[in-house]
């Protein structure tokens, strides 16, 4: 067993991996929901990989299947009421179509996730050191009084102060950021190879965001497994990831590293949402909102998902936008950045029009 | 937590007072003439009856009479009935005008029946209908779902005591297959066979309603973030239902448990008297039928006390269920 979280020191074995693995690798990965208005295509074709000592921003609008496709990695979705194709290996393992028992097995010990609601995710009724310690239960075969030691020295790991006491709390003694701590020290006990982040820091004050991010990317570094952290905060990307999958209704769109992608986005939405963002500098650049609001699952827009809100449309030839969704292809100019979208040179568009503006 | 008690317990005794004045002014201040009631021979003379009257002491002031009566409750009371002093002993209730015992003796000897009776059932509709309830909620929409949803409604809205009644007669009248109940002064060994039959029936209809409170209380936590976490885990979904979910979803059955276990404390009249169990329910039920005001005010009383201590437990039991309750 290999560790990729885990107290200083700990051994490797020779089945080790190496920073850079390919951890997780989806393929094609599809997840619709049947609803009584019709198939709810949640996401469509997603294909991503996550890579050891590595972080990965998902980044995208509510809706854009974000998270949906993060909680098909541990198997969250209720088998009878989600259809889910495609390939998601985790370690080699292959989980589409797997059974319960599997993912109870990956659960935790190979992929672990922070929710995004700390207040909600952890149970009122039972003592913070022993809900981290159930985890570790399940996949240690150690006495209760062992788990609840690890679940102290992980609650320390975690920079929670007095952790002998804190662990004998209930979550509702304890603060936001607080317990999001305590979520991480949940989510790492088992040393998962990969930690899915969904957006950890929406549902805490500003002051706390900084410093939860900062936790995630020190341990991350400090034991090297890979980060998935999903969230739709552009500045929190720039911080932190080292790569970026911008989705838009389901389907991934730009993919490239975080801070290249960011500098000089080539897709008109990853553009969009740049451009939404107020600029800490004294530029000129005013907010300009992406026109119109995302497409209903329900019923997708006919060739490529965003031309209806795309200001770039008209400078595509042909009708393409409207009848062909656009294919994966590298960018004009940019190494390591693949992007889905029609414009011949989005690039050069894109900085021209930013350069208008 | 012992300021929260203190003030609770002096809340609970408040509503005690209220309930033992209005029913003292309903009853002994009320058009039932208590005297004609105790009269054995239907039609006393006017003599006879003011007789009564006055040893019943019925002729004097309202307030004299209620403070004896509540000097009673605590030091109790001597009475005079046709030459022989009764003592009746603190918490004295009275006497009962047709079998000259003190009531708190009628009430208190029959009171272990009502409390076996209300164990027994207890025992079963939680079983039945907390486990029902679960299972509705983890096969939510699917046929097995609307059958037990389905069948619990059906089996509920049927009015109790014809079910009572029916299941009475079939199992142990026409066909004996469960026995009819004894008394308890044979012994509780003996008397135990005889609640086989209240308790599985009386159970039944109570359980419909903790099916139903428990399979939605169960399909609110099973939606719960912290139900995903515990999924996420890796612990076995049993783990998840039977631990994390079904915890948080009891504890607003709760509530409704405690109301039911005094419901069914203050005695079960119906229950009672179908099944002929003697307990405090069949003797308030006789009260009513023969004007037996002392009876009735105390099993009034009694039931106050027990519905009053009830509450007060359900409320501790909360803070212990819900660490985030804290009794102050």
């Amino acid at each position: 067993m290999s560790t990729a979280f885990g107290s200083p020191g700990a051994q490797t074995t020779a089945e080790a991996t190496h920073p850079g693995d390919v951890v997780l690798d989806v393929v094609d990965l599809t997840v619709t929901f049947p609803t009584e208005e019709g198939q709810v295509r949640a996401v469509s074709n997603l294909t991503y990989q996550a890579r050891l000592g590595r972080t990965l921003a998902i980044v995208g609008e509510s809706g854009s299947g974000k998270s949906v496709s993060s909680m098909a990695v541990l198997g969250l979705h209720n088998p009878k009421r989600t259809t889910i194709t495609g390939s998601i290996r985790l370690d080699g393992q292959e989980l589409v179509g797997a059974p319960r028992s599997t993912f109870e097995r990956i659960r935790s010990q190979k992929v672990a996730m922070v929710f995004q609601d700390p207040q909600s995710s952890l149970h009122p009724f039972y003592k913070v050191g022993k809900q981290i310690a159930e985890a570790y239960r399940a996949h240690h075969n150690v006495s209760r009084a062992v788990a609840e030691k690890r679940a102290v020295e992980m609650l320390d790991l975690v920079g929670i102060p007095n952790p002998q006491r804190r662990a004998h709390q209930y979550p509702h003694e304890f603060s936001g950021g607080m317990r999001q701590r305590a979520m991480i020290a949940l989510g790492l006990v088992n040393d998962p190879k990969l930690l899915i982040a969904d957006e950890p820091t929406t549902a805490l004050d500003v002051t706390v965001q900084a410093q939860i991010l900062d936790l995630i990317n020190e341990l991350q570094k400090e034991f090297g497994s890979a980060v998935i952290l999903i969230t739709h905060d552009l500045a929190v990307v720039a911080e932190t990831a080292d790569d970026i999958l911008v989705m838009y209704a389901g389907r991934g769109v730009e993919k490239g590293y975080a801070k290249e992608v960011l500098a000089q986005p080539s897709m008109p939405y990853t553009y969009g949402l740049l451009q939404s963002l107020p600029s800490h500098s004294e530029d000129v650049h005013e907010l300009k909102a992406i026109p119109g609001s995302p497409p209903s699952l329900l019923k997708l827009p006919s060739g490529c998902s965003f031309h209806p809100r795309c200001s770039f449309k008209d400078q595509v030839p042909g009708d393409a936008c409207w009848t062909q969704l656009p294919e994966w292809r590298p960018t004009p100019g940019l190494a390591n950045r693949q992007v889905r979208c029609h414009l011949p040179d989005p690039v050069a568009t894109l900085r021209q029009d930013e350069g208008i503006r | 937590m012992l300021t929260y008690l203190l003030r609770r317990i002096a809340l609970a005794l408040t509503v005690v007072l209220a309930t033992l004045v209005a029913s003292f002014l309903l009853f002994f201040a009320g058009p039932s003439d208590p005297a004609q009631a105790m009269c054995p021979e239907q039609r006393c003379s006017t003599d006879r009856l003011n007789q009564i009257r006055e040893s019943l002491g019925m002729n004097r002031p309202l307030i004299a009479q209620f403070s004896e009566y509540f000097t009673g409750l605590f030091v109790g009371r001597d009475f005079q009935v046709s030459g022989d002093t009764v003592q009746c002993s603190a918490p004295c209730l009275g006497l009962s005008f047709l079998t000259n015992r003190p009531v708190s003796e009628e009430i208190f000897s029959r009171f272990p029946a009502t409390v076996l009776l209300t164990v027994g059932v207890v025992v079963v509709f939680l079983l039945v209908g907390v486990s029902t309830g679960v299972l509705a909620a983890t096969v939510r929409g699917t046929a097995a779902d609307r059958m037990l949803v389905g069948g619990s409604q059906i089996f509920g809205s049927i009015p109790p005591y014809i079910l009572l009644l029916l299941f009475a007669l079939y199992t142990t009248r026409l066909y004996p297959i469960f026995p009819q109940a004894g008394s308890l002064s044979d012994g509780v060994i003996q008397f135990l066979p005889g609640l086989i039959a209240p308790w599985i029936i009386l159970g039944l209809i109570t359980a419909t309603g903790y099916t139903r409170y428990t399979r939605n209380s169960m399909i609110e936590t099973l939606s719960m973030d912290y139900v995903r976490t515990a999924r996420s885990k890796g612990i076995s979904e049993r783990k998840v239902v039977g631990k994390h979910a079904l915890r948080a979803a009891l504890s607003p059955v709760l509530t409704i448990l405690g109301l039911d276990v005094a419901a069914l404390l203050s005695g079960t009249l119906i229950t009672e008297r179908i099944f002929e169990i003697d307990g405090i329910g069949r003797r308030a039920l006789a009260a009513l039928g023969q004007d037996d005001l002392p009876v009735i005010m105390g099993t009034v009383l009694v039931t106050a006390v027990i519905v009053v201590s009830m509450n007060l437990i359900v409320d501790i039991a909360y803070s212990f269920v819900d660490p985030r309750v804290r009794l102050s």
